[in-house]
């Protein structure tokens, strides 16, 4: 029993799972599911600097930022107590194409040698971290959601829009790791 | 599925509200505080799926992006599937939330944004190996230098409505 939730979880448990997130925070309190508006209500909390954007209650949003609270929590508690401790298994040809930049450090989810304080101080980590955290916030609220908002809710509710961010996000993405990601893990 | 209007919320904030995926038909219940930790209980279970399905690695992103494995595309099609369900039951038998409330759904418009926003997001998606939700698990596992990135996510959602009137919409 332990040894199977040690081991990593396939895709169907995980999507059985994620799927019924949207259900239980409906019963819950009819909120829809959706993460990166969280970034929204935090901008609107700290600084609404008058701009309309972000001047309304954020305080009725405040489930969002308990439901992200629990997020971390369970993170967490997955790492200090889930865990096998193995190595992530990476496909053999992203691991040979990794080598060649330099990275061979399986042992975390997020590798160290791009994602650390050290390497935020390369241009390669930044371009990483600060680069991709910007348009990742930038272009959630400008399509109207992320991932969990538009590919997870927005199509369970069959709304069009939300399929074309969906496509989007994976043609945004698509282009990002196969023709200039290569060129950013050179720097 | 029609939408009851907030008598509190004027006609052109709605509008606004409903294009960002706020909760547009917010509770008119008061509750104390502590009722939103039913919502950190179905968050802790998310992060430890996030985590226990690798959907936090940023090697399981890049594989996704290189058609290299199947994983996330099995992860967020089953959600779909069964999310679709869910709605579609809820739509169906009308069912109310634990506190008596209608659910109610609201539909989301078509502008540009979804596609230049989109595009945008997925460039980042592949930088990071994290949307927002995982960004939160990844710093619960232990890398807390994420949390530069999730200040760098929100530095860019200010920016977004700073300049919210000049982008093509």
């Amino acid at each position: 029993m332990m040894e199977t939730i040690t081991q990593p979880w396939p895709w169907y448990t995980a999507g059985i799972i994620i799927g019924l997130i949207v259900p239980a925070l409906l019963i819950l309190g009819n909120k829809h599911f959706g993460i990166s508006a969280n970034l929204r209500h935090a901008c609107a909390a700290c600084l609404p600097s008058n701009i309309p954007f972000f001047k309304y209650d954020w305080k009725k949003e405040s489930w969002n930022f308990f439901f992200v609270g629990g997020i971390l929590v369970g993170g967490i508690i997955s790492t200090l107590y889930l865990g096998s401790g193995d190595d992530v298994i990476v496909h053999p040809d992203l691991a040979k194409e990794l080598a060649s930049y330099g990275i061979t450090d399986f042992s975390g989810m997020v590798t160290k040698q791009l994602f650390s304080f050290e390497s935020l101080f390369t241009v390669r980590g930044l371009v990483m971290m600060i680069g991709g955290g910007f348009l990742v916030g930038f272009g959630a609220r400008y399509a109207g959601g992320c991932t969990s908002g538009h590919a997870i809710m927005g199509l369970s509710d069959l709304q069009w829009p939300s399929l074309i961010a969906t496509i989007c996000f994976m043609i945004g993405g698509f282009i990002m790791a196969n023709f200039i990601l290569p060129f950013i893990l050179h720097l | 599925m029609e939408n009851k209007t907030n008598q509190h919320t004027n006609p052109t904030d709605f509008e606004v509200r409903s294009l960002d995926t706020m909760c547009v038909n917010e509770s008119e219940l008061k509750h104390p505080w502590y009722y939103n930790l039913k919502y950190s209980l179905v968050g802790i279970i998310f992060g430890i799926v996030f985590i226990k399905a690798e959907i936090i690695s940023w090697f399981r992103i890049q594989e996704m992006f290189r058609l290299q494995s199947f994983h996330m595309y099995g992860v967020i099609g089953t959600a779909v599937v069964v999310g679709a369900i869910s709605v579609f039951l809820i739509k169906k038998f009308k069912v109310k939330t634990i506190h008596g409330e209608e659910i109610t759904f609201t539909d989301k418009k078509f502008n540009k944004g979804q596609i230049l926003g989109g595009l945008t997001f997925g460039l980042g998606w592949a930088l990071t190996g994290a949307c927002p939700g995982p960004l939160f698990a990844q710093v619960g596992s232990g890398a807390l230098v994420v949390l530069v990135v999730i200040l760098s996510a929100t530095a860019g959602t200010w920016v977004y409505g700073k300049f919210r009137d000049q982008l093509p919409h």
